[in-house]
């Protein structure tokens, strides 16, 4: 048990480290699904399938395609140039804030006395459960989140989209 | 160690590395995944204390996770648009060389 979930930990912060540190857009974007698809097997480790699948769906099929358009869309000639004082000092400035951030909350999470050492069996959540919370106590936040997600691919599609094109019939 | 450490640590390590994706890299795409794994880690963090709190029948952290992809799909969407946005009009996606205000 306690195996598996440190063989997914290598896993996810392996393949997330190399992708943010390759210089290959789509090797980066391809590590990532790895990465992804690591955090959604450490939900069915977890005993949450609804929200692995969820993760699946989202991350690993549809976030990960906006990401390889992007990259493709934003394509430049020469991808790899020389990396400058300035990038190697920000680089090393960021390595330095990461890594307080870090031992800092490693500090504090092996530090704090957590009360559950014994871990129960795992919670059954069925996804009947989960309709049910979704449609009774939290309907407005479903409701809240629909008009988000509407409202938001609409304005991405305003964002992304060309302006002043000529439609062929304009010009006749 | 118990596992509830385990799966902290695990988010912990997995937010310092897109935080410094975010601030270190200077392709405006890489910083957006960089914070799409900070989300993550915030993810797994809710996900590890439902599984392991004192109340795991309510399902608060699950039914959180779910609506936090929600928003996170959201973001996603909106931020690779206004790369695409700043891409045609600058023609570069390196966040130090976009640096005028008038496209």
């Amino acid at each position: 048990m306690t195996l598996a979930l440190i063989l997914l930990s290598v896993l996810i912060l392996g393949s997330a480290i190399v992708a943010l540190s390759l210089r290959n857009l789509i090797h980066s974007a391809l590590l990532l699904v790895a990465c992804w698809a690591g955090i959604a097997a450490f939900y069915l480790w977890a005993g949450a399938e609804f929200v692995a699948f969820a993760q699946g769906l989202v991350y690993v099929g549809a976030i990960s395609m906006v990401v390889l358009f992007a990259v493709l869309l934003t394509r430049q000639g020469t991808a790899s140039e020389p990396l400058g004082f300035a990038s190697w000092q920000r680089f090393i400035l960021a390595l330095v804030a990461g890594g307080g951030v870090a031992g800092i909350l490693v500090g504090a999470v092996l530090g704090t006395p957590l009360t559950v050492t014994t871990p129960g069996p795992v919670p059954v959540l069925t996804v009947k459960q989960i309709g049910a919370q979704l449609m009774g106590p939290h309907v407005v936040a479903l409701l809240v989140v629909g008009i988000l997600l509407t409202v938001s691919l609409l304005g991405a599609v305003v964002l992304a989209a060309e302006e002043n094109v000529k439609s062929p019939e304009d010009e006749v | 160690m118990s596992p509830l450490q385990l799966c902290l640590l695990l988010s912990s390590l997995l937010f310092c590395v897109g935080l410094v994706a975010a601030m270190a890299r200077s392709n405006a795409i890489l910083v957006l995944l960089g914070v799409e794994l900070m989300l993550n880690a915030a993810n797994i963090n809710f996900i590890a204390f439902w599984r392991y709190g004192p109340n795991p029948e309510a399902g608060t952290g699950v039914l959180f996770v779910l609506f936090s992809i929600a928003v996170a799909a959201a973001e996603a969407a909106v931020g690779l648009a206004l790369v695409i946005a700043v891409y045609r009009h600058q023609k570069t996606i390196r966040l130090a060389s976009i640096n005028r205000l008038k496209g």
